[in-house]
């Protein structure tokens, strides 16, 4: 991996995904040490999830090599839910590693502000099962539905999970490309002074969770997920440039290396064997760990897919960081906080980063890419020999997952 | 009757308008399976056939939805009127996923895991016509723990 960009995460009602992606594409030409010539690009593999909704347009894949001026060069999309960009990522590697490319431009995009809520559920819903469509299942429902398997199996409670909300809420300020880049004691303060402007009450809490356990300020969504546990709809894009190992030397003398890639499938609520725990994060991460000759604690640094505050607390657990059981009490220490021995999504993660679908996946290996460089500015972990980040991107109810170990050598 | 049905969603869905709750078993390894699989994830086999499923159970995981989808807005939900749905494990440890009727959608801190449920239908008329969304209720066999 020898370049790396991302746009801006938020909505924006002017930008669409030709304006996102091309933001990205034009940050990505900057990060590469030496320069690339984009005629050099070999082929362009594009992460989408659902555009065709969202905007009414499919075809991403030439849509976006035209606008990017790589036309007649190949261009593929790629589509696996919130996961296709990691998707995206896995194929650029392959077409690498079998020796049929040489330079490949591998990007992710989503533009979902342009539709109503009720309408971006509805798309997003396409991601579940049938069967959990038919039940009136939305996606804060699924892992609203998690949470209340996990809290009966654990002892766990709507508490530890606003630790995790917490957490993201102070990491997101420190990355100017967030969506949210306000701390939870922000919000606190924000709505006092509206209250004050207007003449209402001065609502009055005594610290972060009791302002997360005002229905006022944080009304229910799916139980036990409120709106402080959801990720935003977000528009967004990111992309990465891979080269054969042997010519990296050619575009910077500070590559990452992508020593271990796992994806894995699962089943949905119904079949799953186990509700607390996704198997496709399981197996994806068992594949990488092995590919890459490490084991989860050796892992520095990682992204992981929190769509919903109880996500964060699954992937953790499933990835190995910790046991199961114990993602909350881990988190509650301050172990994933971003001084902490284990920082886990550092960039604000999709909760304040924002989460436009189809980019997800590559903005997390993007937030790897800078901390590896020593190159993301306040929020730099301080770790001593900080040589080896991974992400983590999940698609669906467990669905589709990717687990991506990056190295800097 | 049922040699006429091949194993689908579609005729899983028609048995509901009919108020049977049909999963489906392999015949040559026994597995069963809800909703029905036309492949054995057990033995791959291609051979199986209907089997309807006991109605009860206890509820696994459930949610109380406030921000709701158009269709559920359709049918009178919001963000004052929830509605429950969630997963189901059956006799015998299958699992589905279903509406929960006849619980308190406003008070879900109250909704526990483990309680004691058993199938019902819900007819509806939709958009697409006639349908029947597979539902559980409380079934009062044991006290909510």
């Amino acid at each position: 991996m020898v370049g790396a960009g991302m746009s801006p995460f938020g909505m924006f009602p002017e930008r669409d995904s030709k304006d996102l992606f091309t933001d990205a594409f034009g940050q990505m030409l900057k990060s590469v040490d030496k320069g690339i010539d984009p005629s050099d690009i070999d082929c362009l593999y594009v992460g989408n999830f659902t555009n065709d909704l969202f905007v009414h347009q499919s075809h991403w894949g030439a849509i976006l090599s035209d606008a990017l001026g790589l036309v007649p060069k190949p261009a593929t999309r790629v589509e696996g839910a919130c996961a296709s960009s990691g998707l995206a990522f896995r194929e650029g590697v392959f077409a690498i590693a079998s020796g049929f490319y040489d330079i490949v431009l591998v990007g992710g995009v989503e533009d979902m502000s342009k539709r109503t809520t009720g309408e971006v559920a509805d798309g997003l819903a396409l991601a579940a099962t049938p069967y959990e469509q038919r039940a009136g299942f939305t996606f804060p429902g699924v892992f609203g539905a998690i949470a209340t398997a996990y809290f009966d199996r654990y002892g766990a409670s709507r508490e530890d999970l606003m630790d995790v909300t917490i957490k993201s809420h102070n990491n997101a300020p420190l990355n100017p490309k967030a969506q949210f880049q306000m701390t939870i004691g922000d919000f606190m303060k924000k709505k006092i002074e509206r209250a004050r402007a207007k003449g209402d009450p001065i609502p009055e809490w005594s610290d972060e969770k009791e302002f997360l356990h005002d229905p006022k300020a944080n009304p229910l969504v799916a139980w036990p997920m409120h709106v402080f546990d959801c990720c935003p709809i977000s528009d967004g894009a990111a992309c990465v440039l891979l080269v054969a190992e042997e010519l990296a030397n050619r575009f910077t003398d500070d590559a990452l290396s992508v020593i271990g890639i796992g994806q894995a499938s699962g089943s949905g609520l119904h079949a799953a064997d186990n509700l607390t725990s996704f198997e496709a994060t399981r197996c994806a991460a068992e594949e990488a760990y092995g590919m890459a000759g490490l084991g989860p604690s050796d892992i520095q640094i990682a992204e992981v897919h929190d769509c919903f505050s109880i996500a964060e607390i699954l992937n953790i657990e499933d990835l190995g960081f910790f046991k199961p059981g114990h993602g909350c009490e881990a988190t509650r220490e301050g172990l994933t906080s971003l001084h902490g021995p284990k920082p886990i999504n550092t960039s604000g993660g999709l909760k304040c980063k924002g989460h436009p679908v189809g980019a997800t996946g590559l903005a997390q290996l993007y937030e790897i890419w800078e901390q590896l460089r020593q190159q993301a500015g306040e929020r730099q972990v301080p770790i001593d020999n900080l040589s080896i980040g991974a992400a983590h991107n999940l698609g669906g109810t467990g669905g589709t997952c990717t687990f991506t170990i990056l190295e800097r050598r | 009757m049922l040699e006429e049905r091949p194993i689908s969603d579609f005729w899983f869905q028609k048995f509901l308008t009919e108020e049977k709750l049909m999963g489906c078993k392999c015949t040559d390894c026994g597995a069963l399976f809800i909703p029905p699989r036309q492949v054995c994830v057990g033995c791959s086999s291609l051979r199986l056939e209907w089997h309807q499923m006991q109605g009860t159970g206890k509820l696994a995981a459930f949610t109380s939805i406030a921000m709701v989808p158009p269709s559920m807005e359709k049918e009178g939900y919001g963000r004052e009127r929830p509605y429950c749905t969630g997963v189901v494990e059956l006799e015998g440890g299958l699992r589905v996923v279903a509406r929960i009727e006849e619980v308190n959608s406003n008070q879900p801190e109250n909704i526990r895991p483990g309680m004691s449920l058993k199938v019902c239908f819900l007819h509806r008329e939709s958009d697409v016509g006639k349908t029947t969304w597979l539902a559980f209720v409380p079934s009062g066999d044991t006290p909510t723990p």
